[in-house]
């Protein structure tokens, strides 16, 4: 005891190795909350402050000025502040049936794509799966590779393939088949095979993502027990591969509500999309407040969908 | 059982009994690969039958074909008199325990098990007398409502073989059944499923590469390496009468002595041998100078300190190499004139006085075994 305590007093070297290892600790927690901090910012920066720029249009009135719209807050010349918002905006998106009809136009179109894409990626991921370990890794890389060339080339692709003088047209009157061109461009029909070709890899991906962890021996199991192969897709293969199907359709129901560049390029004017009607009133009308409002309604309606997203996310962690 | 129709313990000794299954001729080849070798096989009602071998021989194929997993590449399976070649695994009268367990993760221990009740179209009411009564022979009545990641090893366990028992079928095959539990309570679930099994009645046939697991569970045990059947017989045949050096060497530890014929009388035989004579007091119909290979056990030597009375057969002796103490036998590594290593065993059955063993390091023993203890092997 003696002994120690006079070591304490002679040697300094003690407390100031603390010191340092102090000053390290506190450095370290000072990394951690930046690095905690980061994601923060991010999401501040361009999602927080873009969404309460738009609020706060989608509040204003037009005006024919530069910007096009109305100041939220003003300053008397007497110091006093007036704080100016109209919801008119939004009550004329209500009133107006074209907004209704292309909201629901557009809901209509990305849930059709995304049922179409689930039942085109879902037997396609599980072949994938169910192939040796080359052609798994050959499949998936062909699932990716249209990533490296342009989304925009690849529409243009299509509009030479479905125009009334295009590829298919001619093939099908070369071999005989049609003596008149069928109209697909510029049609429902075109947006469709537009999302679905562009947004399948992101329903295949999460898909495969989910069946890789599937136990095969489960469908042993189930057959096993006398359970017919289209039973135990439902009662086994089905219910555990869920999360991937939810993931999957709600990375292509979320994006394809909003799409523009899919309807206006193949759709033309035939096809009602909110994402053609926002760059329309941005752009041709200039209505600036009523596009933002059109922008605001559209997000409240995908919240839903999200959270669930986020929800059936935070389960499947929980699972693991 | 009824009573009108009494079981023999061993079905496989009857004249003209009904085997429960045949397997005839059955070979599985996987590309180029033999996995299953030209086996035949007769299994009987009741039996707790045991494949037994190291791994990769071919015993899991083997089940697998039973339960329909696996097409026999040339052979017939019958089941209970019906052929089982187009046979489909739902349509089968077996059940199978994976060796994995394989419980279904989105369904309750409850729902697990009631799987397969349900694909019969069993009524509801049924179904639930028949989990609730399958749930409480294996002790888990309390766990229904838990999901299988919040059950232990040995839970999950009896989940998967409450679910393969449930749907009662006439024939149960068990893949490594007790492979992923620790020592003791596999030793303690042997008996369980021996228990299980008398109380259901059920064909079972089990794959294991534990030896100690065959020889406490089975009726008979069947030694597979490379595919093909070593040996076939009760765990006490084949412990005590392998017939080549492989079953010898695998179940249990056998110290083998080459030698050759000296004398084939028709109760003896005498072997020459590099530590003497070896004397078998029954006869084996060899041809006098062939070679052939003596198995002992370890604990069938009886080990001394003091040299034998008069010089004869059966006798060696040797240096302790090594003394392995493993609290209820000891197992002495004894180093011969030859240098060849012998193993023997001897029981701790007296508590030592001191802390020091009787025999030690560096001692010279003799070592003797009785003319009916060692096994004359040719092959
Ligand atoms: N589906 C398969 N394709 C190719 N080889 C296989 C297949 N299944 C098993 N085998 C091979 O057959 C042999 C026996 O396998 P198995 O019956 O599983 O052995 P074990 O006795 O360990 O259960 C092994 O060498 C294994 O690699
Ligand atoms: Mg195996």
């Amino acid at each position: 005891m003696t002994e120690t305590s006079a070591l304490a007093v002679v040697d300094p070297a003690p407390p100031r190795l603390g010191a340092v290892s102090q000053l390290a600790r506190r450095m370290q927690a000072g990394w951690r909350s930046i690095v905690i901090f980061i994601p923060y910012v991010w999401l501040f920066v361009f999602f927080l402050l873009p969404f309460f720029i738009v609020a706060k249009i989608s509040v204003a009135e037009l005006k024919m000025a530069s910007p096009p719209y109305t100041d939220l807050i003003k300053w008397a010349e007497d110091g006093i502040m007036t704080i100016r918002i109209t919801f008119e905006n939004f009550t004329y998106i209500f009133e107006d049936d074209l907004y209704s009809k292309t909201y629901i136009n557009s809901l209509k179109i990305s849930s059709i794509s995304t049922i179409l894409c689930l039942l085109i990626g879902y037997p396609i991921a599980y072949g994938i799966i169910r192939s040796g370990p080359v052609a798994r890794r050959l499949l998936l890389f062909a699932i990716i590779l249209p990533f490296w060339t342009s989304f925009l080339l690849r529409v243009y692709a299509w509009m030479g393939l479905l125009a009334d003088r295009g590829t298919i047209n001619n093939v099908l009157i070369w071999l005989g088949l049609i003596d008149e061109p069928i109209r697909m461009l510029y049609s429902e029909f075109a947006v469709y095979i537009g999302i679905v070709y562009t947004y399948l890899p992101f329903m295949i991906l999460p898909l495969y993502a989910n069946m890789e962890k599937l136990d095969a021996t489960l469908n042993e199991v189930a057959a096993d027990l006398g359970s017919r192969p289209m039973n135990t897709f439902f009662k086994v293969t089905l219910p555990l591969t869920m999360p991937g199907i939810i993931a999957g359709s709600l990375l292509v129901f979320i994006p394809a509500t909003g799409e523009y560049v899919i309807p206006d390029l193949l759709g033309g004017g035939n096809v009602l999309m909110i994402g053609r009607l926002l760059f329309n009133e941005f752009n041709q009308n200039v209505d600036w407040p009523t596009a933002s409002a059109v922008a605001i309604v559209l997000l409240f309606l995908l919240v839903l969908p999200m959270t669930i997203y986020q929800y059936y996310q935070g389960k499947a962690m929980e699972d693991q | 059982m009824t009573g009108e129709q009494t079981l023999s313990d061993t079905p496989w000794l009857e004249q003209g009994a009904e085997p429960f299954i045949k397997i005839r001729g059955v070979t599985k080849k996987f590309g180029e690969f033999t996995a299953v070798d030209n086996i035949d096989l007769d299994i009987y009602q009741g039996e707790l039958f045991c494949l037994l071998g190291g791994s990769g021989c071919g015993k899991s194929t083997l089940l697998r074909m039973l339960s329909g997993f696996e097409t026999p590449t040339s052979g017939s399976i019958t089941i209970d008199g019906m052929d089982m070649s187009n046979v489909p695994p739902y349509e089968r009268p077996t059940n199978m325990m994976f060796q994995s367990y394989a419980l279904f993760p989105h369904m309750t221990v409850e729902k697990n098990v009631a799987f397969g009740l349900k694909q019969d179209k069993i009524p509801v009411a049924e179904i639930n007398d028949r989990v609730h009564d399958i749930l409480t022979l294996v002790e888990l009545q309390d766990y229904k409502k838990r999901k299988p990641q919040q059950l232990s090893g040995g839970q999950k366990q009896r989940v998967a073989l409450a679910r393969a028992l449930v749907k009662q079928p006439k024939l149960l095959l068990l893949d490594e059944p007790l492979a992923a539990l620790d020592k003791k309570l596999r030793e303690q679930t042997q008996f369980e499923l021996m228990n299980i099994q008398e109380k259901v009645g059920i064909t079972f046939v089990v794959v294991t590469h534990d030896q100690e697991e065959a020889m406490t569970l089975s009726t008979r045990i069947a030694v597979m390496n490379d595919g093909e059947f070593m040996q076939l017989g009760t765990p006490t045949e084949i412990y005590e009468f392998p017939e080549s050096r492989f079953v010898a060497d695998f179940i249990g530890s056998a110290n083998m002595l080459e030698g050759r014929i000296v004398e084939d009388g028709p109760d003896h035989v005498r072997v020459k041998t590099d530590l003497g004579e070896v004397f078998i007091d029954h006869g084996q119909s060899v041809k006098e100078g062939s070679r052939v290979w003596i198995a002992i056990r370890p604990e069938k030597m009886h080990l001394s300190k003091e040299p034998p009375l008069k010089p004869g057969p059966n006798q060696a002796f040797g240096m302790v190499d090594d003394i392995g103490y493993l609290g209820d036998i000891s197992i002495y590594k004894i180093r011969l004139e030859n240098n060849q290593i012998i193993d023997v065993t001897a029981p701790n059955q007296i508590r030592p006085k001191s802390r020091t063993h009787t025999i030690t390091w560096e001692e010279k023993v003799y070592l003797h075994w009785q003319a009916s203890s060692a096994v004359l092997l040719t092959k």
